[in-house]
């Protein structure tokens, strides 16, 4: 099948970007980045500069790919990334829009390639709990519901890869936020920093010049790990019972 | 790549250079190359923000349910309509309490959407040159626009109906009934009351189940059902409040 790609090309972080044109073959069973292996081939033997986007297990689930394709992020098929899409939900002929995510918050690096650092840097915030060392613990020492367990699981599916703030008008985190202060916060190991990982967390967002959340659901509908909007209600609820409870810490308080 | 929360770094309340934590930072005009806070106050945060609106969004509907059933009862006639306001307009400190309520709300409501609104423009200085929506209504998009169209109609409305600058020479102090009709005979003010209803339609489409979730409530259970009831509450006080500017409109009331 012959495609018409309208492709972000920017040189580097510093330099004005624009859409440009190309023409693209493609065979229904390639995926949506094979068929770019192959214009980037086509381009390189030209002696031009191949259309940089950033990828690596292309198997859906490392959180490294994902581009617009025609406004949506991750492309037309729900909860797959795009290395995971194939050509063959595109038809001969169609024309499509790749543009990197648009964020203040995830500049762009190169053509398609943005830097998402701003998502480990809320990780480091808060994404962590507080385990004891020395001996091993018995398996199934801690006892964890299986519904909870599920639930965890499923928040826990993020791949960070930047969907959802692409997809939200607002550029907003909320669910990648919501993801990860829950899938901590469903399991006994994470209640320990439960109230100070929302805090922190959100914090650490604000500061990355993220939008806030208006709750229309976009970010839901691009995931390409379903993550659901149910989690966003979990944070709030996270960070207002945390604001409200808050207290400083004792300065002289105990040994440690 | 250092990504120990415990650094101290942080808790300085300082990030090192952001290089540290990503490799490929060093091309990033980092937020946190300035000083930052571990903890962030209720109000200057996003979240803090949405609960305060989801609060006075609240407020506000119930007012909004609460005066369209008082409206209705100009079906029932002059004089049950008239003695309503009345009895309302007559224990002053309920309608002060009520106003004072209101207008807090108003304002609550207003100052977070703004400062969102701006946050949110800026969280995105470059606009996609194709979007295309993949799961969200048309109703939660336009909050921004349904939003400053209703203030607008607020105002008009109090000058109309409440303190009768534009309803002129022809506004009657407490004659509730009479006010309606004559206000309502004007075809121009009618429409922008129908225009106006159906944006407080659609902002309480969204508003209306958007407000549990902006205060952490959420369950598959019980949210769809909420996001039907939002749809219908809202459909129910269009269809209830655009009833009397047609009802006047078509004779039915005079």
């Amino acid at each position: 099948m012959k495609l018409k790609l309208h492709v972000w090309r920017q040189k580097n972080a510093a330099s004005a970007g624009r859409m440009v044109r190309y023409e693209a073959e493609a065979d229904e069973h390639m995926s949506f980045l094979e068929m770019l292996d192959v214009l980037n081939e086509s381009l390189i033997t030209k002696g031009e500069d191949p259309v940089a986007f950033d990828h690596d297990c292309r198997e859906g689930i490392c959180g490294a790919c994902g581009f617009m394709i025609n406004g949506v992020a991750h492309g037309p098929m729900p909860g797959t990334t795009v290395c995971q899409l194939h050509m063959r939900h595109f038809k001969d002929g169609d024309e499509l829009y790749l543009e990197p995510w648009r964020a203040a918050a995830f500049p762009v690096i190169k053509d398609l390639i943005v830097d998402r650092g701003a998502f480990d840097r809320i990780i480091a915030a808060g994404g962590y709990v507080s385990a004891s060392t020395g001996s091993a613990q018995d398996a199934n020492a801690i006892l964890v519901p299986k519904k909870d367990a599920d639930r965890a699981m499923d928040s826990a599916q993020c791949i960070g890869c930047g969907a959802c703030v692409a997809a939200c008008p607002n550029a907003s985190a909320a669910l990648f936020l919501s993801a990860k202060v829950s899938h901590l916060g469903l399991l006994p190991q994470g209640q320990p920093e439960r109230n100070e990982r929302a805090i922190k967390m959100v914090a650490a967002a604000n500061h990355e010049l993220f939008g806030g959340c208006t709750n229309i659901g976009e970010c839901e509908a691009v995931c390409p790990k379903n993550i659901r909007l149910e989690f966003i209600a979990r944070r709030n609820w996270d960070f207002l019972k945390a604001s409200c409870t808050f207290r400083e810490e004792k300065a002289a308080a105990g040994a440690g | 790549m250092k990504l120990d929360p415990s650094s101290n770094s942080r808790e300085n309340g300082k990030f090192e250079s952001p290089g540290v934590y990503c490799n490929l930072m060093s091309t990033a005009s980092s937020a946190l190359a300035g000083k930052t806070s571990s903890r962030i106050g209720f109000w200057e945060s996003t979240v803090g923000k949405k609960a305060v609106m989801a609060v006075t969004g609240a407020i506000l509907f119930l007012f909004v349910v609460a005066h369209m059933i008082g409206n209705l009862q100009v079906y029932l006639g002059q004089e049950k309509l008239d003695n309503y306001a009345h009895l309302l307009k007559s224990i002053k400190s309920l309608l002060w309490g009520e106003r004072v309520t209101l207008l807090l709300s108003v304002i609550l409501h207003i100052t977070a959407a703004t400062q969102l609104g701006l946050r949110n423009r800026r969280a995105r200085p470059r606009a996609y040159v194709k979007w295309a929506s993949a799961g969200s209504t048309y109703a939660s998009r336009t909050m921004y626009w349904s939003g400053p169209i209703l203030l607008a109609f607020i105002i008009y409305h109090i000058l109309h109906f409440t303190t009768g600058q534009a309803l002129g020479p022809q506004f009657r102090e407490g004659e509730v009934y009479h006010n309606m009709i004559v206000g309502f005979s004007f075809v121009p003010a009618s429409i922008a009351y129908i225009i106006a209803m159906l944006m407080l339609g659609m902002h309480l489409c969204h508003g209306v189940w958007s407000m549990f979730q902006s205060m952490g409530v959420s369950h598959p259970r019980y949210t769809p059902l909420l996001r039907k009831f939002a749809v219908a509450a809202a459909a129910a006080l269009v269809i209830g409040n655009i009833s009397i500017p047609v009802s006047v409109m078509l004779g039915i009331l005079k």
